[in-house]
């Protein structure tokens, strides 16, 4: 789909995911999907057990391809954790990730307001109706390639700096181990037998 | 470590300090100061001459002072890199009249008086954070007598003394009468489980080492009498219960209880524990000829100086935090910057080992394909609406804007400097400044939308994605219940939050609004967040001018560690939710609306 097309009117898919029962045991889903099927713009809106899942992805996929998606709304956990996840399953379906929007069903409604299932639910539909108001005005995006250095600063030349130089170096890259001390080595080599082989430390 | 020490492609620089650091993933610049080690490393053969004609003697510390060393030496046999090292602190000074032995003494001349303190820059794509852990020092817990009684010892200090590379050539010996101890205490969490004093967390390593020691101790003396206290012993690692199934058959005896009380036997040297036994609910006393605190570990007193040249988060133990507990347990929140070993938290060897492995294989991951996509969350300023102010080239905390009044030609964004923060389009007077992915218009219907049905009864609040919306997350993680009526607006820094927003949200009917973000210093965007909170003190001046109450915008900074401090901060929100009334409510939203019409009329009679 060129970003043109994306452009066009917003034909929005809402997925509110139950996660199991972390999200349901607190939120009402199907009434949040029902309440988003409502919503200006969006097409379609449903509930499933576990979004994220590879039915979950497909559904979602199909949906683009079947209703002419050009706006996703994934309600689900925090997009600190699957933002990633369902960038990478619209895009696979051909929509721009940057016009997929996540509303944290999870670690911001569900999980903190276990015991009040009314307000929890209420406060699903609102967040639900913020990213679509929010998918609205969203633009394809192209990411920025930048050149990355191939080298490492390590700070500190204990055994765990000390390791990941040399697994780097091994790799390839070059590194810089900066330790403050006059020799790299850290606690562990002031140690004389170590646990769990009871050998000797250097 | 010798390996590090060879391998062509590390370059090792100890006595070193990591200056500055600049940039972003793929493309840091860090300045390294290398401190003058007054000795040719590369040409040092650590024979040991210099040291033998120093007159200086000071305590070594790598023994735990409990030997000497001179003002020239070499930390420990093993050292890397294997050359001396002059303490010129310590040192009586070049100056012939004064001294100068040891470059006399040198033969092959590596000893060099004028060697100056080097400053090196380097680029790197990727950061692995290693800083490690200290020791607790037991001086403040005065009941164990620590500072008092010459028997008394570190678990450290026991390391050094049976060491046989250390100060006794690995004879346990007591400080008092330098006579082998028969009979050994070891008191456990000395600094660590505590809620009053040292440190609340579980050190994670002290109850291994102590049941490695007593195995140690038997073997060099099996005639010895050893008893450990404890709250509980954690021995849950690979192996480790069978270790301490090996010390409990070699006869060491393992009492419930912490001593209160350490005291000292004047006549002897002797120590005598009081202790309550909980498995048996008795009052006991003990004697021991030695005592061993098994000492716990703490972040290093200057972690605060690399985290906060990094922009990186700690938790509430002062431990590096990670970007998931579980999912991403190497990572930290920026993108490029990993943990390895004890920065992250308490941990033997293999732990430390297995991280570090882990820290290497995400950065050459992210490495290996030699370039990188960044997110294309970048400003861009609208050139027919910029009025040529310069504000946003100001407010920039990566220079990425690049203005210049003479040129008459509208601001300019760097894409590839600009890392997203939104400062720029949140100052911009001209609202010249388009922020993809975070647009005015995005957020405004935001905005809308949470205060479309029942304005009165909502909290909106402005979340910065790397703080306090991860501190929501975290209060999320550990189900942590506040009030039910909140709404977070998430932005990627709480600098994007333009004064609008806020306005917006008060002419929408909202009765408080909350802005918040990173603490000042943690800032993912350098010191983007010091803007936010220029920016909010301009409107509270405003508020007080239009009489409107200022608290009702309040201002936190919350980080991601800071799960309960969200909680706190909602449930004060609600208070003072509750605290507006209807009428201060109708009466906001005429203010608002009078001051509104006289902008636009001004705005009129300026065109
Ligand atoms: C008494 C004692 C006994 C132990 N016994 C055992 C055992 O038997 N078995 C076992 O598995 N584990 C044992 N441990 C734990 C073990 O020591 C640690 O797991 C290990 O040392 C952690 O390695 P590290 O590299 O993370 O940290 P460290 O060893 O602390 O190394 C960190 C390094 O970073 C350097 N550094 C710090 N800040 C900076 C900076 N800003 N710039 C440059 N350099 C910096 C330090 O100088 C140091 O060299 C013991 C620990 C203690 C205290
Ligand atoms: S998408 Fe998130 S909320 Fe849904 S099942 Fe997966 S983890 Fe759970
Ligand atoms: S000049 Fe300093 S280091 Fe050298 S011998 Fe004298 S005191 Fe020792
Ligand atoms: S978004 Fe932030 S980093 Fe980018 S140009 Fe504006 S102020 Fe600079």
């Amino acid at each position: 789909m060129s970003d043109d097309k994306q452009a066009l009117e917003p034909r929005v898919g809402v997925y509110v995911c139950h996660c199991g029962l972390n999200i349901a045991g607190a939120v009402d889903c199907a009434a949040v999907a029902e309440y988003a099927e409502g919503l200006d713009n969006v097409v379609v809106a449903r509930h499933d057990g576990y979004c994220c899942s590879e039915p979950g992805q497909n559904r979602i996929k199909e949906d683009i391809a079947q209703h002419r998606l050009n706006r996703v709304v994934v309600a689900s956990c925090s997009p600190r954790l699957h933002e990633p996840t369902f960038r990478q399953c619209v895009a696979a379906a051909g929509l721009n990730p940057y016009l997929m929007e996540m509303a944290n069903l999870r670690e911001q409604c569900s999980w903190v307001h276990s015991h009040e299932p009314q307000a929890a639910t209420a406060k699903a539909k609102d967040l639900v109706r913020s990213a679509v108001a929010r998918t609205r005005g969203l633009s394809a995006r192209h990411e920025i390639e930048v050149p990355m250095d191939q080298a490492t600063l390590v700070i500190g030349g204990g055994v765990a700096g000390i390791q990941a130089a040399l697994d780097l170096a091994d790799d390839g890259f070059k590194v810089f181990l900066v330790e403050k001390q006059p020799s790299i080595g850290g606690m562990m080599a002031r140690l004389d037998k170590t646990y769990p082989t009871m050998d000797c430390s250097i | 470590m010798a390996d590090a020490g060879r391998h062509p492609n590390i370059t090792l620089l100890t006595g070193s300090e990591v200056k500055s650091v600049k940039g972003y993933v793929g493309n840091f610049t860090a300045k390294i100061l290398k401190k003058a080690r007054f000795v040719h490393e590369d040409q040092c053969t650590a024979c040991g001459d210099c040291a033998e004609v120093c007159p200086v003697v000071v305590p070594d510390e790598f023994n735990e002072g409990l030997s000497s060393r001179r003002a020239i030496y070499q930390p420990f046999p093993q050292a890397v890199p294997s050359a001396y090292v002059l303490d010129i602190k310590n040192c009586l000074g070049h100056d012939p009249i004064k001294c100068g032995k040891c470059a006399e003494r040198c033969d092959k001349k590596c000893i060099d008086f004028d060697m100056k303190d080097e400053e090196l820059e380097v680029k790197v794509g990727t950061i692995v954070v290693a800083t490690g852990m200290e020791v607790y020092d037991p001086t403040v817990l005065d009941e164990y007598g620590y500072t008092r009684y010459a028997n008394v010892l570190t678990s450290l200090e026991l390391e050094r003394l049976i060491n046989a590379g250390g100060p006794t050539q690995g004879q346990v010996v007591r400080l008092s009468d330098r006579r082998r101890p028969r009979s050994v205490a070891f008191i456990q969490c000395v600094g660590s489980r505590s809620q009053k004093r040292g440190n609340p967390y579980c050190s994670n390593i002290c109850c291994m080492n102590t049941i490695k020691s007593t195995l140690q101790l038997k073997e060099h003396y099996p005639d010895i009498d050893l008893k450990v206290f404890y709250i509980d012993i954690r021995a849950f690692g690979k192996g480790f219960e069978d270790l301490y199934r090996r010390s409990r058959l070699e006869g060491a005896q393992y009492v419930r209880g912490l001593p209160g009380a350490v005291r000292e036997d004047p006549a002897t040297g002797d120590l005598i524990l009081t202790v309550e036994n909980t498995a048996t609910d008795k009052l006991e006393e003990h004697r021991a000829e030695m005592v061993v605190l098994a000492t716990g570990v703490h972040p290093p007193e200057e972690m605060h100086i690399v985290q906060e040249m990094l922009a990186l988060q700690k938790c509430s133990d002062g431990f590096y935090l990670e970007a998931h507990p579980k999912l991403q347990p190497v990572d930290s929140a920026t993108k490029g910057i990993f943990f390895a070993g004890c920065a992250e938290g308490p941990k033997d060897i293999k732990e430390s080992v297995t991280q570090a492995s882990a820290a290497a294989a995400r950065a050459s991951r992210l490495m290996s394909p030699g370039r990188l996509l960044v997110e294309a969350i970048t400003a861009e300023v609208h050139d027919e609406a910029c009025t040529m102010c310069g504000i946003c080239a100001k407010v920039c905390p990566y220079n990425a804007i690049s203005f210049d009044k003479k040129s008459g030609r509208p601001a300019k964004v760097n894409e590839a400097a600009c890392a997203g923060c939104g400062t720029c389009a949140a100052e911009c007077p001209a609202s010249a400044i388009h922020m993809h992915h975070f647009t005015d218009d995005q957020i405004n219907a935001q905005i809308d939308a949470i205060l479309e049905e029942d304005p009165h009864a909502v909290i909106p609040v402005f979340a910065c994605n790397w703080c306090s919306y991860a501190g929501a997350d975290f209060a999320g993680v550990s189900r942590m219940q506040y009030p039910a009526n909140t709404r977070l607006i998430r932005t990627m820094c709480s600098g994007r939050v333009r004064e609008d927003f806020v306005w917006r949200a008060f002419q929408r009917g909202a009765p408080v609004v909350l802005v918040s973000g990173c603490h000042i210093g943690d800032c993912h965007y350098i010191d983007a967040n010091h803007w936010t909170e220029k920016r909010v003190k301009r409107m509270w001046r405003k508020m007080e001018k239009l009489g409107l109450r200022p608290e009702r915008l309040q201002l936190e900074w919350i980080s991601a560690a800071e799960g309960v401090r969200f909680r706190d901060v909602m449930q004060r929100m609600e208070e003072l939710r509750q605290s507006v009334s209807a009428q201060e409510l109708a009466e906001t939203l005429r203010i608002l609306q009078e001051e509104a019409d006289r902008t636009a009329a001004k705005r009129e009679t300026a065109a």
